[in-house]
């Protein structure tokens, strides 16, 4: 098949995505004067962060250092730089600086449901084909320091669905959330979630193969079997095509076996939910001998089981900072997980896998240096370059670099503090989040808001546009059809389970 | 995890078995369980009356100005002194504490350890919701499983003691205070019936995940008042029958009194003796709560209080104490602030209301110390929110003559740590619960142990 049917599957996504979109612009037309602007709208091309402690992650700390930000991008970094005539200023005196925090696992962003879970093997669905712009939790957890998220499929499936790396770009619309350019992926679950332990169907239901750890690891085998097969039938069209033959008709598409595929070519990551050192090592196996990698084990709770075994295979591990005993499997999680695995060389991160962790992965990252003695480096890595490095995007992001994307965050105190605040965080430049602007803003949402309630009780008046620029979300900042955070989610373990 | 007791003991039941013809307990079993009993307990259980001195600790009383080199005795389980002029008794084994700083033990107001050893519901491992809404005579410290792995993994947090409740129903039982360390529940128990836990019927129509129907579902407003209102009328009864039973225990008949257990268990809180946990979040929840707790003149804490920060002038003016229910959580609604749950705790102190944390499950009782360390970085002042762990829930269940400070004369739950209990990187140094210097070593440090050193 090579790269002619992949391009097709995207532009197939591309479409859909940008219906998306166009329903999204009509959204965003109907309550234009509700939705916060972007911040971001706002910056100059060029901006200086003067006098902040800077923590670049990968090139040590610098004291009373600056760094010019033009065109999106780290222009430089170091303690004199000249501030450009017109450039915005940023004074960091007195605050830290970091890149962006990174979160390897979430579920934010999802328009219902994040598991389609009818099936063992989900492989033809993608999150990027449902993305929703107007969650708030991106703006929630831009409030935190997190600026880019791997928004996973559910793991209700052995296979599950592509995923989608996204950029808290809050208020631009769902294709503008991708990472441009960030390699795809694809969700796997092991152990009791896709075989439904701590669930089962009503009655009337059925119950959906496989009941057992066993049964997962066949439904995997077999689809891998069929994707080879699958492969097989077109490289052999391919060859007949670049053998000059006209007449050769094309296999039949198989949406479902197609990202199988480009992860058997290594054109597809493999991040896959486990949690005991068995299931996880049996999928290494299996994946050798596909002769496949699996770029990230996800929770990986038992990976200081097999961390050995991880490091030899090159898969990474994202994992909590302290999570245990909410299952069965859950039982043998250790808070120093992360801790060993580094220790044997293991790419580790630190995910939220929740709405609310992600707002604190600064302090999720802190655990590791009371259990296992990692160091503020260390510590720091696993919510930066390290998830960086998992995802494919370390040329990008995840460290404070001359050349990188300019995500960076300011707190007021050393960010490994339970109580540094985030102040300001920025994405390509721009000021997505402003707590003292955020803080501003709230009289006058909440005297709109009244407004807007008073309204309701009144007669209906035709709609009045106007634009409040920078305006963080709030009472404005909602759609109105839209449900609660609650609505949408269900409790994981009811859908079939994400954790 | 098995103590190396219980693999003793059974050893020497193996023992006993394969000597069949030996019906009685052989004089080495014996033997073996008494050098066992004597020489392998662990420092949790101590022979009682051993004393202990902290010296040249920073320590922070909470009951005054923390003392700058200070040195506290421990006798019998309790504070025998502290100050900064106090003498060592001989005898006592001293804990040079130069350079760390003591504060009482921390007390996580509300979990379910001992309680859940499996959050996912395996049933074997949970023992928290009985059957039927109204079970005012369980109470959880009959449940409390002693040999839980969670005891020592959550003390190693520096939490010491906790409220430990039953859920479920609408009166779900009474909450227990525990102890985190002994050998049986009576070494734990701190006051069996800290509590009676009412589980407040919602008006609250937010959609939930229906299992019956398999969809998310929102509530019509009809039918949860009229829930509602079935449940108040069933509790109102509840309170009547306890009433009448209360008072026909003091001063009727013997001869015509039948017990009941449940109307028993009830007593002391319509005596207003025994506090309510009143688990609700929602603002108008919290509202009718008040109302009906008033009425009914039963002793009100709030639990859970989502939304607390919304009425907190009425629950200053009632004195109505706040347990507050995890400060890391989501905003309730899309326009509120996105740090709402995160000031609230600070919203609630300024205003005069008195607050403590709670993690309010077992899996993330450890977390207690960043729950209210998080709450100081959105505007609660550290000194608050250390009360908040210590003073404040020793005072909301009544039980402050014993707890929360570091005086002389109270239970010597306290900890040694290198810093700031409440700051993440902050190590446990030493704990020592009711006297006892107790081990942070737990089944997490264990495995941890065992795997990095992996050939």
């Amino acid at each position: 098949m090579k790269t002619t049917s992949a391009t097709e599957a995207q532009r197939h996504r591309g479409n859909t995505m940008q219906d998306k979109t166009l329903r999204g612009v009509l959204a965003l037309a109907l309550v234009a004067a509700l939705l916060p602007a972007p911040a971001g709208a706002q910056s100059s091309s060029v901006t200086v962060i003067q006098n902040g402690t800077i923590l670049t992650v990968t090139k040590g700390t610098i004291e009373k250092g600056s760094i010019l930000i033009r065109d999106g991008k780290i222009a430089e970094v170091g303690k004199n730089i000249k501030t450009p005539a017109g450039a915005t200023v940023i004074d960091a005196s007195g605050m830290y600086v970091t890149p962006g925090l990174i979160d390897c696992h979430s579920h934010i962003a999802i328009e219902g449901s994040v598991n389609e879970g009818s099936v063992a093997v989900s492989s033809m669905v993608a999150v990027a084909d449902v993305l929703d712009p107007t969650d708030i939790d991106i703006y929630r957890e831009l409030a935190g320091g997190t600026t880019t998220s791997n928004v996973l499929h559910g793991s209700a499936n052995p296979i599950g669905g592509l995923n989608a790396v996204i950029k808290h770009r809050w208020g631009k619309g769902a294709k503008e959330l991708l990472f441009e350019g960030a390699p795809p992926g694809i969700k796997f679950a092991l152990g009791e979630n896709p075989k439904r332990s701590n669930f089962r169907p009503p009655a009337g239901f059925p119950q959906r193969y496989p009941n057992t750890r066993m049964g997962v690891m066949d439904v995997i085998r077999q689809a891998f079997i069929e994707a080879r097969e699958y492969k097989k039938s077109w490289d052999a069209y391919n060859k007949r095509v670049a053998a000059g033959e006209k007449s050769a008709i094309p296999p039949r598409r198989n949406l479902k076996l197609e990202p199988l595929v480009e992860v058997l070519e290594g054109k597809r990551y493999v991040h896959s939910h486990g949690y005991r050192a068995d299931e996880l090592r049996q999928l290494l196996l299996l994946a050798e001998g596909f002769g496949f990698k699996v770029r990230t084990f996800q929770h990986v709770l038992e990976g200081y089981k097999i961390a050995k075994e991880m490091a030899m295979h090159g898969v990474g591990g994202s994992t909590f900072s302290d999570w245990w005993a909410y299952k069965n499997e859950a039982y043998d999680a250790i808070p120093y997980n992360a801790a060993i695995m580094t220790k044997y060389g293991v790419v580790v991160s630190i995910n939220s896998d929740s709405a609310e962790e992600a707002r604190h992965l600064n302090q999720e990252a802190a655990k590791t240096m009371k259990y296992g003695g990692l160091t503020a480096t260390e510590a720091l890595k696993l919510v930066t370059i390290n998830p960086a490095i998992q995802l494919g995007i370390d040329k990008r992001v995840g460290s404070i670099e001359a050349g990188k994307d300019a995500d960076l965050v300011i707190w007021d105190k050393h960010p490994l503090s339970v109580y540094a605040v985030a102040q300001k965080s920025l994405i390509d430049g721009a000021v997505y989040f402003d707590r003292k602007k955020d803080i501003e803003q709230r009289a006058e949402i909440a005297k709109e808001k009244k407004a807007l309630l008073e309204k309701e009780k009144k007669p209906a008046e035709p709609a009045k546009k106007e634009s409040g620029p920078g305006r963080p979300p709030g009472a404005a900042g909602k759609a109105p059809e839209k449900k609660p955070a609650e609505a949408k989610k269900p409790p994981m373990n009811a859908a079939g389970g994400a954790r | 995890m098995r103590t190396r007791l219980q693999e003793l003991t059974a050893e020497a039941q193996r023992t006993q078995k394969m000597h069949g013809e030996n019906k009685g307990v052989n004089a080495l079993t014996l033997l073996t369980l008494f050098v066992a009993l004597v020489l392998l307990a662990p420092a949790a259980m101590a022979q009682s009356g051993k004393s202990y001195a902290i010296t040249g600790a920073k320590i922070y009383t909470l009951a005054g100005p923390p003392i700058a080199n200070g040195t506290i005795v421990i006798k019998d389980g309790k504070i025998a002194a502290v100050g900064a002029n106090v003498s060592v008794p001989s005898g006592a084994q001293v804990i040079n504490a130069k350079g760390l700083e003591v504060y009482p033990g921390l007390f996580n107001a509300v979990t379910e350890v001992g309680l859940v050893e499996v959050g996912s519901g395996e049933p074997g491992t949970v023992d928290t919701n009985e059957l039927g809404d109204y079970n005012p005579q369980v109470a959880a410290a009959v449940a409390v499983h002693v040999e839980s792995e969670h005891i020592p993994v959550v003390r190693a947090s520096g939490i010491t003691h906790t409220v430990s409740a039953p859920g479920g129903g609408v009166i779900s039982g009474q909450a227990s205070l525990i102890h985190l360390a002994g050998w049986v529940i009576d070494d734990l128990l701190g006051k069996k019936s800290a509590a009676m836990v009412l589980n407040w019927p919602s008006l609250s129509t937010r959609p939930t995940f229906d299992f019956a129907t398999f969809q998310v579902r929102r509530r019509p407003f009809s039918e949860a008042k009229q829930d509602y209102e079935k449940k108040v009328a069933e509790m109102e009864n509840w309170l009547e029958r306890a009433r009448h039973y209360a008072q026909a225990a003091e001063k009727g008949s013997k001869d015509n009194f039948s017990r009941d257990e449940k109307l028993e268990a009830l007593a002391p809180v319509v005596k207003g003796e025994m506090p309510v946990l009143v688990m609700t979040n929602d603002d108008r929840d919290i509202k009718n709560a008040v109302e009906f707790c008033e009425k009914q003149k039963l002793k009100m804490i709030l639990a859970g209080g989502r939304e607390a920060w919304k009425v907190k002038d009425l629950l200053k003016q009632k004195s109505i104490p706040v347990i507050l229910k995890r400060t890391q959580a989501l905003p309730a609604n899309e326009d509120e602030p996105y740090d709402k749950p995160y000031s609230g705790p600070g919203e609630l102190a300024a205003a005069g209301v008195k607050i403590a944390f709670a993690t309010f499950d077992t899996e993330f009782a450890r977390t207690l110390p960043y729950e209210a360390g998080h709450a100081v970085s959105y505007g609660l002042s550290h000194d608050d929110a250390l009360r908040a762990v210590t003073i404040n829930p020793a005072q909301i269940f009544g039980v402050d003559k014993e707890l929360g400070t570091l005086e002389q004369g109270k239970i010597a739950n306290l900890i040694v740590t290198n810093g700031d209990p409440l700051e993440i990187q902050t190590e446990v140094r030493y704990l020592f619960i009711k006297g006892q210097l107790t081990s942070t070593d737990n089944k997490h440090r264990q495995l941890y142990e065992k795997y990095r050193a992996r050939p």
